[in-house]
């Protein structure tokens, strides 16, 4: 819709507002491991790493997948097995979790892509649970216990990240990364096509765009970057288990999505921190989970579905983009 | 005793007929799935907990109030119908004019809601269904054991199925339904009720589901869990069936029952899996799916 012509009509101050955000934002994280439990702000950045990798598909691309879990679990089981079982350093078992995902993709991708909409979302649900079922009777991911004990290693070499605030600023720093590459990938010539293929797939067709290998690359970006995320968040908490390739865990992402803000930089993020901190909540109240995000979903599709960085843009920030909301998948 | 490739003929026909009987359930629900889908162009993610809403309706009659099966089997349904009505009412119609995938996504929370609840008061184990008495026991057919509740399920869920698409092929109200389909705002203008249309569609769909739900209790266990491991490899089958026809969804369910029965005799390991992956083989072969005739 208006997305691709809000680039050239936001005004300066906006601009200047939204980079002041962001800086305030990093600063924030800078500091935050010395007034809340590391541990707990690193599983709030792999996730959000994990929802900004998934908006890359359902916010630009328009492509809503039911199988991130697969990349995201996946890439955790590579990273921990190989660091675990052949001993090779973090770096290389971030990458190769990373790599492993990027394949996945590729196939779950090639498939799925022969469909769209409501189909689309069928075929990764059901390549997902594909892939969950291989999980639970291949040996090397130890089926229920999952792969434990995963040791954290020294990054290069030199650094420990035995040492909490070592691992805070190594998931710090690859959380940017990721979050930086899909925000070029966004507003590269790249992107441009990609929100093309969202808002009129036909047209894009017609304009001579091979949209199938658009998509197909979209998705495995999505799907490697997503990766990225798993295999840090299993070198951070040592294990990689079954709960991160289910279904549940792919719901989980879309209502991050849908929680912060479909096709905005900063609402997965910010769903994603949501959603983690209400679940440590709930962990302890004895309230069910399910019920809580089950009730978040459905109140979100009825009434609040451009999200809350949507709503905050819509009224403050781009009031010129009001109704700019995503009703076309 | 018989074999066949070196197969016991019995466990061959024993296999085969649990693949029939799962077959049996995944035809009813890929079939409301595409009763609903039809006419809303919504998917329904909730059909698996509707399937376990009626399951545990049944189970908590027949505990609480002492009512058995043969009535379940008339107000179970009429229950989830009634429940799948009143949330087409109170939600589901909101979502029509937006893009299909926020109905798959609303249905999707739905289904986290009832599973909860369930899982909250009831737990993860299963509960045990008494098979009514007038279908215990067994028949020899000679070749092998038939249980007669499979037998009846079998059976059941035939004429659910034959039933289900005479009423939208043959009556009044499916041609009303079929033409609401093709074009619902002509249909209005000729004065049929087409919010009500759609109502009692969602409504059917739910009552199929439970139906399904009270059926399948005394076969599997009741446990909040029976319905969202369904529902994914009924996606699959729809997938392969393609949602053009009513009658493709029916085959196609029992086709996969019996290939996932065939699998288990020749090669268990890959008896969980090879749905997915005549999923698969059939995306690249024909991608809008053996009866389906949207690309």
């Amino acid at each position: 819709m208006s997305e691709l012509t809000l680039q050239d009509e936001r005004t300066a101050a906006s601009v200047r507002l939204e980079r002041a955000l962001v800086a305030l934002c990093i600063v924030a994280l800078i500091a935050a491991p010395f007034f809340v439990y590391p541990i707990f702000i690193m599983k709030m950045l792999c996730f959000a790493l994990f929802a900004c990798a998934f908006n890359l598909l359902l916010g630009y691309t328009g492509l809503l997948s039911f199988g991130h879990a697969t990349f995201f679990g996946g890439a955790a089981y590579f990273c921990a097995y190989a660091v675990k079982a052949w001993g090779w350093p973090p770096e290389a078992g971030i990458l190769l979790g990373m790599g492993g995902a990027a394949v996945l993709g590729l196939v779950m991708g090639f498939f799925a892509i022969r469909r769209q909409g409501i189909y689309f979302a069928m075929i990764t649900l059901a390549l997902a649970q594909m892939f969950y079922f291989f999980c639970v009777q291949a040996p090397f991911t130890e089926g229920e216990d999952g792969i434990q004990g995963v040791p954290r290693g020294t990054l290069f070499g030199i650094l420990d990240l035995n040492v909490a605030m070592n691992m805070y600023y190594v998931v710090l720093a690859i959380f940017l990364i990721g979050v930086f590459a899909i925000w070029r990938i966004v507003n590269s010539p790249f992107g441009m096509i990609l929100r093309s293929i969202r808002e009129n797939e036909n047209r894009a067709i017609s304009l001579g765009y091979s949209v199938g290998r658009y998509k197909l690359a979209a998705f495995v970006m999505s799907a490697a970057l997503a990766g990225l995320a798993g295999a840090t968040k299993a070198i951070v908490f040592q294990f990689a288990t079954l709960t991160d390739v289910t279904w549940q865990m792919s719901g989980e992402v879309i209502l991050m999505n849908l929680l912060g803000g479909i096709g905005t930089m900063a609402g997965p993020a910010v769903g994603a921190g949501l959603v983690v901190g209400l679940e440590n909540t709930l962990a302890t109240s004895g309230f069910p989970v399910t019920i809580a995000t089950g009730l978040i979903f459905m109140i979100c599709v009825l009434i609040f579905r451009r999200g809350i960085v949507g709503e905050l843009y819509a009224r403050w920030l781009a009031p010129a983009e009001a109704g700019g909301e995503r009703d076309k998948g | 005793m018989t074999m066949i490739f070196g197969i016991p003929i019995q466990a061959l026909l024993g296999q085969l007929l649990v693949g029939l009987i799962n077959g049996s359930f995944y035809a009813m629900l890929s079939l409301g799935l595409a009763v609903i889908f039809g006419l809303l162009r919504i998917i329904n993610f909730a059909h698996g907990a509707l399937y376990m809403l009626g399951a545990f309706i049944g189970y908590l009659l027949l505990v609480h109030l002492g009512i058995g099966y043969w009535p379940a089997l008339i107000l179970v349904p009429l229950a989830v119908g009634v429940f799948g009505m009143a949330v087409e009412r109170a939600a589901l119609s909101r979502l029509y004019r937006l893009d299909p995938l926020y109905g798959l996504l609303f249905t999707f929370g739905m289904a986290l809601v009832i599973e909860g609840v369930f899982r909250f008061y009831y737990g993860v184990s299963g509960n045990p269904y008494a098979v009514p008495s007038l279908l215990a026991g067994g028949t020899n057919l000679g070749f092998m054991f038939l249980p007669n509740y499979r037998g009846w399920v079998v059976v059941a869920s035939l004429i659910v199925c034959i039933g289900t698409w005479l009423l939208i092929e043959k009556t009044r109200l499916g041609s009303y339904l079929r033409a609401a389909t093709e074009n619902p705002e002509l249909v209005q203008a000729f004065g049929v009720n087409v919010p009500l249309l759609l109502t009692l569609t969602y409504g059917l769909g739910a009552a199929l589901a439970g139906l399904a739900g009270i059926l399948a209790a005394p076969v599997y266990q009741v446990s909040p869990l029976m319905g969202s491991d369904l529902i994914i490899v009924v996606f699959a089958v729809v997938v392969i069936g393609g949602m053009g026809s009513i009658l493709g969804a029916i085959v196609t369910g029992y086709m996969l029952g019996l290939a996932e029965g065939l699998t288990k005799v020749f090669y268990p390991e890959a008896s969980n899996l090879v749905v997915f992956v005549i999923m698969a083989i059939v995306l690249l072969l024909r991608p809008a799916g053996l009866f389906g005739r949207d690309a």
